[in-house]
Order: structure tokens, then C-alpha cells, then sequence
């Protein structure tokens, strides 16, 4: 389905051989420090920024996301936070934000409310991992009213059928999972990637992001012609964590200058 | 028929609780063991390999006991137990394994992972591994690793890597989610033996149905032994399996009171406990929905129990169902109960029970005095109790055996000098 954000991309796309999604795990290492990472990305000029709802749970994320979840609630990350600092983000930044997060805290916070409070602090849409398709249907009604986009995730273990109803439910764009295992791991490009990339593009023409396990230029210079975006998260934050926050920008320089 | 609550209209959901809320590409998995699990369902010759290897390996049927001395002790009811203490690796959960384990051979699969609390589970999975060849790896909370040492030691021997997790709050439910993200990348030679009825479907419905051998066998035997059903029937309730395997052939009998008893810890207004339908709210977590504890905006809280296997968060969601519809009904034992309860059980019947089973039996002594001489009461004994050798001591606070600690430490200090 055509929206804001698939046009913005597309339009994005005229420009950039491949466009640059990246990540940060609101509360850690703390506020300062995503507010920080955000500039360094709107100086990268940098496409889309996720921004990750911290979850006790996270179990589609591998030991260093799940410890940034741990320690952003620790931090005292709760939705107010959360949402307070989207909706700076917002009003700061060019790039489109999206909450990535998991789906208890949409069914206490309730889909109608979780919906509203997105649109209201800016948000372009979601993504849910732990979501089935299956059990969907009204909280894509209301994104629609919100203009919301919940992003829809792809993987190489989908059969052709099931694929071919997360495309036709996608919006926005299309989330490609590399490969199987939780985030974080290395992902080797190979031609199974793209066969994979391939057999998404025939049920969609969405722009497809692909994550998981990518981490520098040469990744996305591979990526090229083949996904229309890179999703970097894991590789950018063990950057800030290890090496702190110069080579943080010198690494979002170097995934930049492959975009173009 | 009991088992028709597993027909249901939206596959994998109980009333309101269930589902397969999991990472998209998990999703293959899950349908190669949902059809793996139908069709064996409907083999006959799989359950006749099923029940040959839980007779021949496992001792079962196991027997059901009366305790007069507990009995009369107690006073009320007389107490009957279910002696699941006498399966292989003595608990109620060899009869899960070894069925996941017979299912992993129709699949073909050569590596099994499982998550442990109090280790029992992840015994019996390193036990099958072991007789089935496979390899195994054991997802351990880094805590439980602590409190449960001895089986720590025996799943090793039996050849099991025990992975201690020390993400979240280290025990039962941290150790699920690290074994759910090794599964997601390991899952074309590997299956995931869940050891209880919680997670994605089909793991409520495919652990109740291996587990119900448990409530099967009690109804028959104890209509043997007493010419009539129990008035009332108790089990412990951390994820739930011993009791969904009690409780669920009994369903239909109306005059039978079905009572799931959860771990209270210090007492629920202290808020160390693991007393899931006092304090708990319906989320979607680890898979699946259920009663979770958790705080206002769904972030699970700490738990905490004497017993390690009953300190999870959330609840099969089978139980959480028949909860809301009133069939069966929950109450907690302490820490202190279950304690006074061990002792009580030892020195009068010569049973020395698992301190997750004896939630059930602290639950029933609580009100079973209060019934008639000429009530019936059975407990589901689902585990034997050696496991807990060093947290019964240290919480009898007995002498002797601190001596004895000392004494090996010493030991062990000169010899590392």
C-alpha cells in the first residue's frame, strides 16, 4: 500500500543508491546519548530512525539489545519518556521515526490509545516482531485512521503463500529479515540473500529494508540493486559502547558515504 | 469428552488465552511441529511407543498412596498422593520428554534445547537426549544455576551444555527466552523440548496431552483403591504442567474440586512471590497470552519462590481459562508453609518431596482438616525432593549439615592451595 512514507522513500531513492535505516534503544545508555546518536544521523543524513520501546521481554533481539532494553528500564524508561522524547525527536529532526517494540505494551496500553499517541508524537508507523498476521486486523484498522504504517516482517523460512500475504499487508515498506536468529549476529550477504530479496519483490513493490546482522559499507555496497534499504542497528550501538561517540559518527560516515 | 477443550474454534486459543505471538520467522518451525504433533496424535502406533517407553523406561503407571499417618496427624480428609516422585529422573516431567523426544525422532531432528528452573526439566531432557543420541543444550537462569546445583551436576554428566543465563532476572522465564533465540537460528537440526504448558501453540496443548497419563492413571487407581472419585484434588501451579495433567481428566466430574496452588514466597503483600491470579494481569508475553505478573505498562516484574520451578511469571493458559470460567480454583502456600510442610511430610510418611510439590500439599493440609474423615483428597506428588537437599537444610537451619558444609569447603580450600 502506497503512503507518506513509501513516497518519501522513493523520492529518497532518486537521489541515494541505497537508503540507511538505523536504530537506538530509547533510555540506553541514556537520553543524553540517543539524543546525541540522533544528531550524528541527521548529520549522516541518514533516511529513518527506529526507535525502540524497551521491553522486559525482548525476545526477538539478541544479548546486546536485550541488555540496552534491560538497562533503559532500569533508567526509568516509561511510555511518557518514551513518547516525550519522540516527539522532540520530531520536531528536530528531518528523518522519519518509526517505534519499533513489542506487543504487550500495545494490548495494556490498548490498541486505540497506543495508535493516538504514535500519530500525536510524530511517529510514521511501527513494527511488532512478536505480531503475527494473524492477529492484526484491528490494530491495522486503526492505523489507517491514525495514517500510521505497521511495517510488516519477511523472512527466508516464509513459504511463497504466507509471504505473499505479509506483502499484501504491507505499508510503507517491507522489512526483510537476512537471515534466521535473533539481531546482532553477522549476517553473511550471499546469493541466498538476494534470492530471498527477489521472491519479496515479486509480491510487493514496496520499498524492501533488509536488517539483520549488517554492519558496514561494504555490506551496503553489496545491498545494492538488491534491497532498497540497510537497516543498521546492533554494529552502530556496539560502536558507541565500545569506541564511543567519535567513532560513532566516523562509522555512520562510512555506512553514509556508501548510500551515495 | 475432557479433551474436547482442545478443540478449539481458533486453533492454540483457550477463551481468551493462548496464541502463537512469535517472531515471524519462527513461524516454519511452529508449523512443522504443529503438523509433526497432528500426526502422531492421531498414529496409534506412536502412543504405543509412547506408553511401551513410559512403562519401560519410566516406571509408569505410577502408583497412587495413602498417607493415614499424615491423614490422622492433619486431621479431616484422608490424604491420598500421586507418586509422580517415582518416575525416571523423579518427576512428573519425564513423561513430557519422553514424548517430545519420540516426536523429534519422527522429525529427524539431532539436537534438543530446553529451558530449566528448577532443573528438573532440563534433567529429563538431558536424560532423553542421552537415550536417544541426541545432542543438548539446557537454557539455566544463572540464579537457579545457584539454588539447584545437584541437577546442574547431573545434567552435565548426562552430556547437556548448561548454559547459565544472567539476562533479566536470571531464572525460569530469562533462561525461555534465551533458548527461544537459540531456536531461532538453530531450527533445522534442532527442537525445542518446552517443559511446561506455556509458550507458542502447540506446546499448551502437546505438554497436556503427554502430561494428562498423570490424571488418567489417578482417576482409575483411585476408584480402585476408595470405590469412589476424590472430593477434592490439589497440584502446584508454577507453569502449570503436573497440574493441566492432573486436573484435566477430571474436568468432567463435577463433584471433584480441581485446586491449582501457586507459590506465595513471603507472602503476596511483600511482593516476592510468583502468585500469578491474585496479582497478575492479562498480557502477551514469551508467545503467548496469559495471566502475567507485570506492571501497568506490561514490563514483567521479579518473581520469587523457595522453589525455583515455580517462580515464573506467567501461567499455562489452559489454567487461565478454566480459572475465568471457575472450574478450577487457586490459592498459594509460602515459603514457610511449604517448609513446615516438607518437615511434616518426611517425619510422618517417609516421603521426602520436591519443595514445588509441596505447594500443593501445603495448600491441601491447609484446608483438608477443615473437611470430613470421610473426604477423599489426593495430591500430586510431582517430584521427589533430593534436588533440594541444600535449600531444605539451610532453611531447617540445620546444624549438622551447615558442619558438614564447612567441612568440605575447608577441604576443598587446602586442596586448591
Amino acid at each position: 500500500m502506497s503512503s507518506k512514507l513509501s513516497e518519501y522513500l522513493r523520492n529518497r531513492l532518486k537521489e541515494k543508491k541505497i537508503l540507511l535505516m538505523t536504530h537506538t534503544v530509547v533510555g540506553y545508555p541514556s537520553l543524553e546519548d540517543n539524543w546525541q546518536m540522533l544528531e550524528e544521523m541527521q548529520v549522516a543524513n541518514v533516511d529513518m530512525v527506529e526507535l525502540q520501546m524497551p521491553f522486559s521481554e525482548p525476545i526477538a533481539d539478541g544479548p546486546l539489545f536485550v541488555k540496552a532494553n534491560q538497562e533503559a528500564l532500569k533508567n526509568g524508561i516509561d511510555w511518557n519518556a518514551y513518547f516525550d522524547f519522540m516527539r522532540r525527536a520530531h520536531k528536530k529532526f528531518d528523518f522519519p521515526l518509526l517505534l519499533i517494540g513489542y506487543y504487550n505494551s500495545v494490548f495494556v496500553m490498548g490498541h486505540r490509545s497506543f495508535c493516538s499517541r504514535l500519530a500525536e508524537h510524530g511517529a510514521s508507523g511501527y513494527l511488532l516482531p512478536d505480531l503475527p498476521l494473524e492477529e492484526m486486523e484491528d490494530l491495522h484498522e486503526l492505523s489507517k485512521e491514525h495514517q500510521l504504517n505497521p511495517i510488516m516482517m519477511c523472512t527466508p523460512t516464509q513459504k511463497d503463500t504466507r509471504l505473499q500475504s505479509i506483502c499484501a499487508n504491507g505499508s510503507g515498506f517491507l522489512y526483510c529479515v537476512a537471515r534466521k536468529g535473533v539481531t546482532g549476529a553477522v549476517t553473511k550477504i550471499d546469493p541466498m540473500v538476494f534470492e530471498f530479496l527477489k521472491r519479496c519483490r515479486r509480491y510487493s513493490d514496496l520499498p524492501l529494508a533488509l536488517g539483520f546482522g549488517l554492519s558496514n559499507g561494504a555490506d551496503l555496497n553489496h545491498l545494492q540493486g538488491h534491497a532498497d534499504i540497510a537497516v543498521i542497528g546492533s554494529a552502530l550501538l556496539k560502536t558507541w559502547e565500545e569506541k564511543g561517540p567519535e567513532a560513532y559518527r566516523n562509522h555512520l560516515n562510512e555506512l553514509a558515504e556508501a548510500t551515495t | 469428552m475432557w479433551s474436547d477443550i482442545f478443540q478449539t474454534e481458533k486453533p492454540g486459543y483457550f477463551g481468551q488465552f493462548g496464541g502463537m505471538f512469535i517472531p515471524e520467522i519462527l513461524r516454519a518451525t511452529f508449523e512443522e511441529l504443529i503438523e509433526a504433533f497432528e500426526s502422531a496424535k492421531t498414529d496409534p502406533s506412536f502412543w504405543t511407543e509412547y506408553v511401551q517407553t513410559m512403562q519401560s523406561y519410566s516406571c509408569r503407571p505410577t502408583p497412587i498412596t495413602y498417607l493415614p499417618n499424615l491423614s490422622k496427624k492433619n486431621g479431616g480428609a484422608q490424604i491420598y498422593c500421586k507418586r509422580e516422585d517415582l518416575n525416571q529422573t523423579g518427576a512428573h516431567k519425564a513423561n513430557n520428554v519422553m514424548g517430545q523426544g519420540l516426536l523429534v525422532k519422527r522429525m529427524g531432528k539431532s539436537r534438543v534445547i530446553a529451558e530449566t528452573g528448577a532443573g528438573q526439566h532440563g534433567v529429563a531432557t538431558a536424560t532423553m537426549a542421552a537415550r536417544f543420541g541426541l545432542e543438548c543444550t539446557i537454557y539455566m537462569g544463572a540464579l537457579d544455576v545457584e539454588r539447584q546445583r545437584p541437577n546442574v551436576f547431573w545434567m552435565e554428566q548426562l552430556g547437556a551444555e548448561v548454559v547459565a543465563v544472567t539476562e533479566g532476572s536470571a531464572t525460569l522465564k530469562d533462561a525461555i527466552n534465551a533458548a527461544m533465540r537459540d531456536w531461532s537460528a538453530s531450527m533445522d537440526d534442532t527442537h525445542y523440548a518446552l517443559g511446561t504448558v506455556c509458550g507458542p501453540h502447540p506446546f499448551p496443548t502437546m505438554v497436556s496431552y503427554f502430561q494428562s497419563l498423570i490424571g488418567q492413571e489417578s482417576r482409575e487407581q483411585i476408584l480402585e483403591l476408595t470405590g469412589r472419585l476424590p472430593d477434592r484434588i490439589y497440584a502446584c501451579v508454577g507453569g502449570g504442567s503436573n497440574a493441566s495433567g492432573l486436573f484435566l481428566p477430571f474436568l468432567e466430574d463435577e463433584g471433584v474440586e480441581l485446586v491449582g496452588v501457586e507459590a506465595g514466597g513471603h507472602g503476596v503483600e511483600s511482593g516476592a512471590h510468583a502468585v500469578r491470579f491474585s496479582g497478575g494481569h492479562i498480557g502477551v508475553a514469551q508467545g503467548y497470552k496469559t495471566y502475567f505478573l507485570q506492571n501497568p505498562e506490561g514490563q514483567m516484574m521479579h518473581t520469587h519462590s523457595i522453589a525455583a520451578g515455580l517462580d515464573y511469571v506467567g501461567v499455562g493458559p489452559i489454567l487461565s481459562h478454566l480459572h475465568d470460567e471457575g472450574k478450577v480454583r487457586f490459592s498459594f502456600a509460602t515459603d514457610k508453609e511449604v517448609i513446615d510442610a516438607v518437615r511434616l511430610l518426611i517425619r510422618t510418611e517417609g516421603l521426602i518431596p520436591a519443595l514445588e510439590s509441596t505447594h500443593g500439599l501445603a495448600g491441601l493440609l491447609r484446608e483438608s482438616s477443615e473437611m470430613d474423615e470421610e473426604d477423599i483428597v489426593v495430591f500430586n506428588l510431582s517430584g521427589r525432593g533430593d534436588k533440594d537437599i541444600f535449600n531444605i537444610a539451610e532453611a531447617l537451619d540445620d546444624p549438622k549439615w551447615r558442619e558438614f558444609i564447612h567441612q568440605k569447603s575447608n577441604e576443598y580450600r587446602k586442596a586448591s592451595n
